[in-house]
């Protein structure tokens, strides 16, 4: 049975999602994307209501710290350790962001579990097993270069006290061989399989930096997560207005053109690639393409559908067109891909993205099939 | 709850009886204390509630919650434990805890419970608070079956604006006392409203405020004393709205019971440095002194040591509160305090001080009896101490961009810890008068004592305030040494000089 906090939690999810109570959405908090910040280290966003009341104003302020350092010596830097155990769970909200540490690896594991992600599962022949060593673990035995010291010295220290050996005066710490710990391995049975995500992106007058931020973002989370799906993951950049051209991962973001806008010319040239790089028997094959709906034709959105049924369909794992919601854009395409596929096709994944907020949502859409 | 908590078993029984054991034979005194064990789960749980098992429906539990969820989740903390001022007194562990941490834990809860007994601020809490708690719940959610849970949560966030709004020396009224003054509230309510009917004293005292508002309007030869004469506890805003705001009578209940609850976590705000530096200081001394096996020496150090770190960002009140202690035990020890000692002027001779009074142990369990965390620090703080304890004041730098150590002065940072602490951290406001302008509007004054409040949370708490109150609302404070009333009239914001 559930305690009445997962209620309270409920509702609290929904007022941030600003599903209830919109009037307390000014309180709240912006972002619950965890942001990368280029040194391994990730700002998870904790997203939390404020309530208003009388409170001093942070400015001349300042703080108490203990330690030491001059005058004028920065105390920022380390963060302080929280206390050990906890009491008064203050009622202070304001903006939290942790800063944690975290590999991609788990990262991806905390989106896949954030956004109940199903894990994909590779088909065919495209699943072949092998094992892989991680080192996670310690054992007793092992050789010299995989020693560990900190778990080697604490565990002489504990003996060494226990056996009262151990001289407070002149504290040496000398490991015997029964202290000795190593790092240790432990098999992991990985799956060989390899998978390629073509990228397609409008970059026609339309689509401004807005729009592409919201790309990019929804990018690195779909790599993020097929990468921690996947042994081995390629990744190709196309951008087009009316003509389409590959570019590396910069200019993709960078580029902005003010042409008109052909969507076929983006599906034929991804088509051109999968047939020259990827065989679809051997790669999980899946192509993304983001615009804001508009489309120079009719025509051109006939032709789009016809090559998407021939060939890109029946290649890739799964199609997936994201809408971004700009000004300009007219939403046509995505209006024409509905009535083609309707709202639930199991290769053609449709989602609109109307700010970064939707971002999480969309990648719900597109991931959450586990295919 | 029952099924996610269970008692102790096994080894652990047998620990408990150990430090329960030293808790009584150093002289700690307490309510009896209940031990439970519980998954990481249930201690979120429990302390996103503040201790308590039920509580009512609330979206900022869920924050909580979600908070301490995803902190432990990403590693980044872990709560040993939860103990709360009940009787008996209910203390939880975290059933993941190494076996020394539960001692560790247990001696650090004997510590909380004896504080909790015995100092002076906690005199007056319910201790039957686990059975109260409960009750407001359910009568809260019964109002959110009858209003529904959107209109009720909504006023709840409104209480919640003012929760802060309430006075420290309503802890010492005696609930004798207040029964008197309740009694005598309602006399006068009477005899001015004179009505006969049923409604509720809430009611009555708004319509006792309107009738004196129409009675009121002769003009007056001088300047009228806007303060309400009638307000003994002006600190008291919740209760001043609870008496005189045009209230429906669900309204009027759960303010009445969010205050009660306010009042009830109030001494826990007013001794977190003096709460927790005693349970420490008593987990340390019993594990060193009794329940330390040699083998896990390493093991409770490198606890303790995680506990007592010192941040250069912030004050620990763990270390600060069991150093604190400490010292005092020294000093009165030694004989280190006093007219003769303060006014020693040979180095020398004050540096190897000793009566040998050993009046230290004495003397601490006089502290934590009388003392809160302001007046700890105040008497206690010394020169010496502070210098000690490696303590600085910071300050941001627009120059540099970053926060830099601005003095270790000892008396500014005197200062500057009282600052923080004064009040519990709050700004003093004061209810001045409940028909400012003659017009039944509501007055409050910050008293400012040399910090600024924050305009834009004010304007907000305005709003929330006049949604209560129903007339226009007013605070007088100041701002960059202008002094100025920031008033809300249900449309616009106005400020006044």
């Amino acid at each position: 049975m559930d305690h009445p906090i997962k209620r309270d939690h409920a509702r609290f999810r929904k007022i941030v999602k600003g599903r209830i109570r919109d009037n307390l959405r000014k309180y709240v908090s912006k972002g619950e994307m965890p942001s990368p910040k280029g040194d391994g280290t990730f700002k998870i966003p904790m997203p939390s209501i404020d309530t208003p009341r009388f409170k001093f104003g942070d400015r001349n302020q300042g703080g108490m710290g203990q330690g030491n350092g001059e005058e004028g010596d920065p105390v920022d830097g380390e963060a302080g350790e929280g206390p050990g155990s906890g009491k008064e769970v203050g009622n202070s909200a304001g903006n939290k962001e942790l800063e944690v540490d975290l590999s991609l690896e788990e990262l991806a594991s905390i989106l896949g579990e954030e956004l109940a992600l199903p894990k994909i599962e590779p088909k065919g022949k495209k699943a072949m097993p092998s094992v892989t060593n991680k080192y996670t673990s310690i054992g007793m035995t092992g050789p010299n270069s995989l020693k560990h010291f900190k778990r080697t010295y604490r565990e002489a220290m504990k003996r060494q006290i226990a056996s009262g050996s151990y001289d407070f005066l002149d504290p040496k710490v000398i490991p015997i061989k029964r202290d000795f710990r190593y790092r240790a391995s432990d098999a992991k049975v990985e799956f060989e399989n390899s998978a390629v995500v073509i990228y397609m992106m409008d970059v026609s007058g339309s689509m401004g930096d807005e729009q592409k931020e919201i790309v990019r973002t929804e990018s690195f989370w779909i790599n993020l997560w097929l990468k921690s799906q996947y042994k081995d993951i390629e990744v190709r950049y196309i951008i087009h207005d009316a003509t389409a051209k590959e570019v590396d991962e910069e200019t993709f973001f960078k580029t902005r053109e003010s042409g008109g806008t052909l969507i076929s010319s983006a599906l034929k040239l991804c088509r051109e690639i999968i047939q020259t790089d990827y065989d679809p028997s051997e790669w999980n094959i899946y192509p993304f393409h983001f615009s804001d709906g508009d489309n120079w034709s009719a025509d051109d959105t006939k032709l789009c559908l016809e090559i998407l049924d021939q060939d890109l369909l029946p290649a890739s794992n799964v199609f997936c067109y994201g809408q971004v919601e700009s000004r300009y854009g007219s939403g046509q395409f995505y209006k024409d891909l509905v009535s083609r596929y309707g709202e639930d096709d199991e290769k053609v994944i449709l989602s609109k993205i109307k700010n970064k907020e939707a971002i999480l949502d969309s990648i719900k859409d597109f991931l959450g099939k586990g295919k | 709850m029952s099924a996610r908590t269970k008692p102790l078993e096994g080894e652990l029984l047998r620990i408990r009886e150990e430090i329960h054991g030293y808790a009584l034979e150093f002289g700690l005194d307490f309510h009896p204390v209940r031990f439970e064990v519980c998954d990481y789960d249930t201690i979120n749980i429990l302390a996103a509630q503040g201790g308590f098992p039920n509580r009512y429906p609330h979206w900022r539990f869920g924050m909580d919650y979600d908070q301490l969820s995803k902190g432990y989740a990403y590693g980044l903390q872990k709560i040993y434990e939860m103990v709360i001022n009940t009787n008996p007194c209910y203390a939880y562990l975290l059933n993941a805890n190494h076996i020394v941490d539960q001692k560790i834990v247990m001696a650090h809860v004997y510590g909380h419970a004896d504080f909790f007994k015995n100092n002076a601020w906690f005199a007056n809490t319910d201790r039957n608070m686990m059975a109260v708690m409960a009750n407001h719940g359910t009568k809260i959610r019964r109002y959110m079956e009858r209003y529904g849970q959107n209109k009720v949560e909504e006023f709840i966030d409104r209480v919640l604006s003012i929760e802060n709004l309430i006075d420290v020396g309503v802890l010492f009224e005696t609930q004798e006392l207040r029964r008197q003054s309740d009694e005598r509230m309602k006399n006068t309510t009477n005899e001015i409203a004179n009505e006969a009917d049923e409604r509720s004293t809430a009611l009555k005292s708004f319509m006792r405020v309107k009738e004196r508002t129409g009675k009121m309007n002769e003009p007056k030869e001088e300047a009228p004393d806007l303060r309400d004469k009638k307000i003994n506890t002006p600190r008291d805003v919740m209760f001043y709205l609870l008496e005189n705001a045009p209230l429906e009578e669900w309204e009027s209940d759960i303010l009445g019971i969010l205050r009660d609850e306010a009042y009830y976590f109030l001494p826990q705000r007013l001794t977190k440095i003096m709460n927790e530096g005693w349970a420490s200081y008593w987990h340390s001394h019993i594990m060193t002194n009794r329940a330390l096996k040699a083998s896990e020496i390493i093991d409770y150090a490198d606890h303790h040591a995680g506990v007592m770190a010192m941040s250069k960002q912030n004050i620990n009140p763990y270390k600060i509160g069991i150093e604190l202690y400490r010292d005092i035990e020294y000093r009165w020890n030694t004989g280190r305090f006093g007219k003769e000692y303060n006014n020693c002027e040979d180095m020398h001779v004050k540096h190897n001080w000793n009566k040998e009074l050993n009046l230290g142990r004495q003397k601490i369990f006089d502290v934590r009896k009388t003392h809160n965390d302001v007046s700890f620090i105040d008497e206690f703080f010394t020169p010496e101490f502070c210098e000690r304890q490696q303590l600085f004041t910071y300050k941001y730098n627009p120059r540099t961009g970053r926060s830099e150590i601005e003095t270790r002065d000892f008396l500014e940072i005197k200062n500057k810890l009282l600052t923080q602490l004064s009040n519990f951290g709050s700004p003093v406001i004061e209810v001045e008068s409940g028909n400012f302008q003659n017009r039944g509007e509501l007055l409050l004054r910050h008293k400012h004592l040399g910090v600024d409040l924050d305009f834009g949370y004010a304007s907000d708490t305005l709003r929330n305030l006049y949604a209560l109150w129903k007339r226009p609302v007013n605070i007088v404070s100041k701002q960059e040494e202008q002094t100025l009333t920031l008033s809300f009239d249900g449309k616009e914001f106005k400020q006044t000089k």
